[in-house]
């Protein structure tokens, strides 16, 4: 019978390998000096920040300040600062995302009492379909016509996605349906719906790679891809919603924090950010034309605001879309 | 005999190029597509280089420690006598048939800063979650079971005639282990290690729930290649992939060197 | 005892506590909530998805993981080399890069002209994709050590190939060909990365539970997420168990 072998050299190796790794634990994470700054946003201005960050540097305020920077999907980041991420801001892309940090007690609860509402950029819902508009797409009514294959990243697993469901559905109600007609109107599209990726950029990805006729995505978006080459145009329907992205300062220890974010809302800052295709908060600054507005352009809060949209449309089991979602499940599963 | 073999061989053949050679070779032809100078660029950007160090420095952490357990969980399960010997083995391979999301998650929820330990952890201001010892532990975790399982077999096949022999021979524990065992099972361990050291390399959804992402700090190279998919950057995170494959290739390498290194000195 | 004592300790820290807090948080709504989100129409209907694929994508690797070991450890061409040092790859690629390529390969601009893409196929291909080393890599060892002087003797007292293969070869890789299927069903079951791009994640046709799952986590239900990740682990250790036992009991009966 042979005893387990368990040799003590091993042993020892183990043990010397687990305490570098908790030697690793004891460095934690630099304290901020006022002169950093952790930035934690989502992931779709990574390339307007390469800009912005040097800028704010060159001047008299950022001088000095080193950054550390962290991009990811809006609803995770979010929740990696609720769970104990350091940042010293946030930059996301729905206004919830940041509530849940004021519920956590890191944001303080007069956090959008600015003269921007809290906001920093712009956008629109728009309709991306491929160059030269084959299918002719130019509107939501467009998109629930038999045969048109229609993108969207989900909703439940993109928290950013939900601005496109609520633009179709807005836009209903501003063109004159009423809601009964507008719900309506999201299970035709959703019929249409052949793929929900799990984020924007994977929903592009999806469209370049042949799939589809339509995407719905975010003008900043569509503005990026175009310059970068790719073949693809943009319809700004009629109706559609106006995209708001928050930023707000994390607890009160940091002063370049402050600094920061009144630089992103400065003339100097928002004209950086209409040359990566985001609408400024602050009037003046868009070159005339860049930007234009469309006839029928709502917010969120006339949809009466995210808290109630969420639990209208989005709750697990009686929501709107949840449902919609489930009918298609169904009906197509028999 | 030869034309089943011929057979086989193109089966086996036919079946990796479809599933296999073809997206390598993809992978390469997307990397390389617009010339070497912008793969170049896109590797030496600082980013990028802090992140191959990080994974690098993760793999050469988890991996050991998951060798040294995989090979003591390996002998305890074949050569230990106790009850429950299925529900141990269970045990070992439980993270792995867990979405690598979830697996995040529940360390967030034990480690983190809301979570059981999180209290203790903060107190002493130890930084686990959102730090370089959280990713080493998601990594660990994703990666535990490869060494155990790749040992097990091999470990029951050999039989325990030969080490039992050397003990009766006089031969202490641990001479037992390293002139007989360890050699016998080598194959075993150098798989394990590689299939270890390969999941390390590239694992994606824990680590991006525990690391924060911080550019330049906690951004492993998987989660650096995401980052450029979603900045626009193709070659950037193509090339980035390349990196990780030739990482993962020269592991196998260096284990296959090592392996025949020692083959010569241990015949007993 | 020192060795086990630390055995323990690395399997708590890493396996045992985070599991134990993911019960806990699947119960933290109590039984009812557990059973309703598990039995949600959705939530089932991307159960059966993920266990059925993970199911034929074991047997295929099963029987294409065995040939391919066969062929690396026992027939010489070529290139051999270069093809073992390719097995892993699929491995240490982060899965990002497995979807986007697989869907640039079997997607609509395919360049062999395969389009599974948004089906429930291409479930199948990228799990294939993603656990193509498991049963190579547990079955090679074995195979690199196997005494073929057993086979000899049965071909030299007149049985054919196929008898041998059968009666001789087979029953010493079971355990092997088992702990490599048992690691890509697990694998399988819990995959997310390769999947998200090439499935489309439609619910109830190509939704598989961990997309499912991270919806959940998105929408701050953790004991919903928890609920359905505790029941695809129940499953896949159920399965697993049954293998290990099968296994077990095959070695026991062969010699």
């Amino acid at each position: 019978m042979q005893k387990v072998v368990m040799p003590t050299r091993k042993v020892a190796v183990a043990l010397s390998l687990l305490a570098a790794a908790l030697g690793l634990a004891a460095c934690g994470s630099s304290g901020g000096s006022a002169k950093h700054l952790t930035l934690v946003a989502y992931s779709t201005p990574q390339s307007a920040y390469e800009t912005l960050i040097p800028a704010f540097q060159a001047t008299g305020e950022g001088k000095g300040v080193s950054f550390s920077q962290s991009y990811g999907p809006s609803g995770e980041q979010s929740r990696a600062v609720a769970n104990g991420l350091h940042a010293d801001v946030v930059n996301f892309s729905l206004q919830p995302d940041v509530e849940k940090l004021v519920k956590a007690g890191l944001v303080s609860p007069s956090w959008n009492q600015n003269a921007t509402h809290g906001f920093v950029t712009n956008s629109v819902a728009v309709i991306i379909v491929r160059k030269g508009n084959p299918k002719h797409i130019t509107g939501w009514s467009d998109l629930i016509k038999p045969g048109v294959q229609v993108l969207t990243p989900n909703p439940f697993t993109s928290g950013s996605a939900r601005w496109n469901v609520m633009a179709a559905y807005g836009a209903q109600l501003k063109e004159g349906k009423t809601p009964a007609q507008a719900q309506a109107y999201l299970e035709a599209l959703f019929h249409n719906v052949v793929s929900q990726d799990s984020s924007a950029r994977n929903a592009l990805q999806t469209f370049l790679a042949g799939r589809g006729d339509a995407l719905i995505d975010y003008e900043d978006e569509a503005i990026s891809d175009q310059k970068k080459g790719s073949p693809i145009e943009y319809v700004i329907p009629k109706a559609t919603i106006l995209i708001q992205n928050p930023i707000a300062v994390v607890g009160t220890s940091n002063a370049s924090a402050q600094k920061f974010v009144n630089y992103l809302l400065s003339p100097a800052g928002q004209r950086i950010w209409a040359s990566k295709g985001y609408r400024p908060v602050i009037a003046g600054v868009a070159a005339p034309g860049q930007f234009p507005t469309p006839a029928k352009l709502f917010t969120i809060e006339a949809l009466g605001g995210w808290k109630a949209v969420t639990k209208q449309f989005f709750e697990p089991e009686t929501g709107i879309v949840t449902k919609i979602e489930q009918s298609l499940g169904v009906s197509t599963a028999k | 005999m030869s034309f089943s073999k011929l057979g086989l061989r193109t089966v086996a053949l036919g079946y990796l190029a479809l599933l296999l050679v073809a997206p390598v070779a993809m992978i390469f032809y997307r990397t390389f597509e617009h010339g070497l100078a912008p793969v170049w660029e896109a590797i030496t950007e600082p980013n990028a280089i802090h992140a191959f160090w990080l994974s690098i420095e993760i793999v050469a952490i988890a991996v050991p420690l998951n060798t040294i357990f995989g090979i003591g969980m390996a002998l305890l399960l074949e050569r230990g006598r106790f009850r429950g010997k299925v529900l141990l083995g269970l045990l070992v391979d439980l993270p792995f048939a867990i979405s690598p999301v979830v697996v995040g998650l529940a360390l967030v929820l034990v480690y983190g800063k809301t979570g059981w330990f999180g209290g203790w952890l903060t107190e002493h201001g130890i930084q686990v979650i959102f730090s370089v010892p959280g990713i080493v532990i998601a990594t660990a975790v994703v990666s535990l079971p490869f060494v155990a399982r790749e040992t097990t077999p091999v470990l029951r096949e050999l039989g325990t005639d030969a080490e039992q022999a050397a003990a009766t021979l006089g031969a202490s524990t641990w001479q037992t282990f390293w002139k007989i065992t360890l050699p016998a099972i080598r194959w075993g361990v150098v798989y394990g290690v590689v299939l270890t050291t390969a999941r390390a390399l590239g694992e994606f959804g824990a680590v991006s729930v525990v690391s924060g992402r911080i550019e330049g700090q906690t951004q492993t190279l998987p989660l650096y290649v995401q980052g450029q998919f979603e900045n626009f950057d193709i070659t950037g995170a193509y090339a980035a992939a390349v990196v990780l494959a030739l990482l993962a290739l020269g592991t196998l390498l260096a284990m296959n060197i090592l392996t025949r290194r020692t083959r010569g000195r241990t015949t007993v | 005892m020192l060795g086990r004592g630390l055995l323990g300790l690395y399997l708590s820290v890493l396996v045992l506590l985070p599991v134990a807090a993911l019960l806990a948080k699947s119960g933290s709504g109590g039984l009812d909530a557990f059973w309703r989100e598990v039995t949600g129409p959705e939530a089932q209907a991307a159960i059966k998805l993920t266990l059925a694929t993970s199911a034929i994508v074991v047997v295929i690797n099963a029987f294409f993981g065995t040939l391919i070991a066969w062929v690396l450890v026992r027939d010489e061409f070529p290139g051999k080399r270069y093809v073992n040092a390719l097995i892993d790859l699929p491995f240490a690629l982060p899965t990002i890069v497995a979807g986007v390529v697989l869907l640039a390969l079997y997607g609509k601009n395919s360049p062999v002209g395969i389009d599974v893409a948004f089906t429930r196929a291409s479930i199948v291909l990228a799990l294939l994709f993603v656990t193509l080393p498991f049963v190579v890599r547990s079955v090679q060892p074995v195979l690199i050590e196997l005494d073929r002087s057993m086979e000899e003797a049965a071909a030299s007292l007149g049985a054919g190939p196929l008898t041998v293969l059968r009666r001789i070869v087979l029953p010493t890789l079971t355990p092997a060909i088992v702990s490599g299927v048992a690691l890509s069903f697990a694998r399988a079951v819990g995959e997310y990365g390769s999947l998200v791009l090439i499935t489309g994640n439609l619910p109830f046709k190509t939704e598989v539970g961990s997309v499912y799952v991270f919806g959940q986590i998105q929408n701050e239900d953790l004991p919903a997420a928890a609920a359905v990740s505790v029941v695809l682990l129940i499953v896949a250790l159920a399965v697993l168990g049954a293998l290990t036992l099968v296994s077990r009991w095959r070695s026991k009966h062969v010699l």
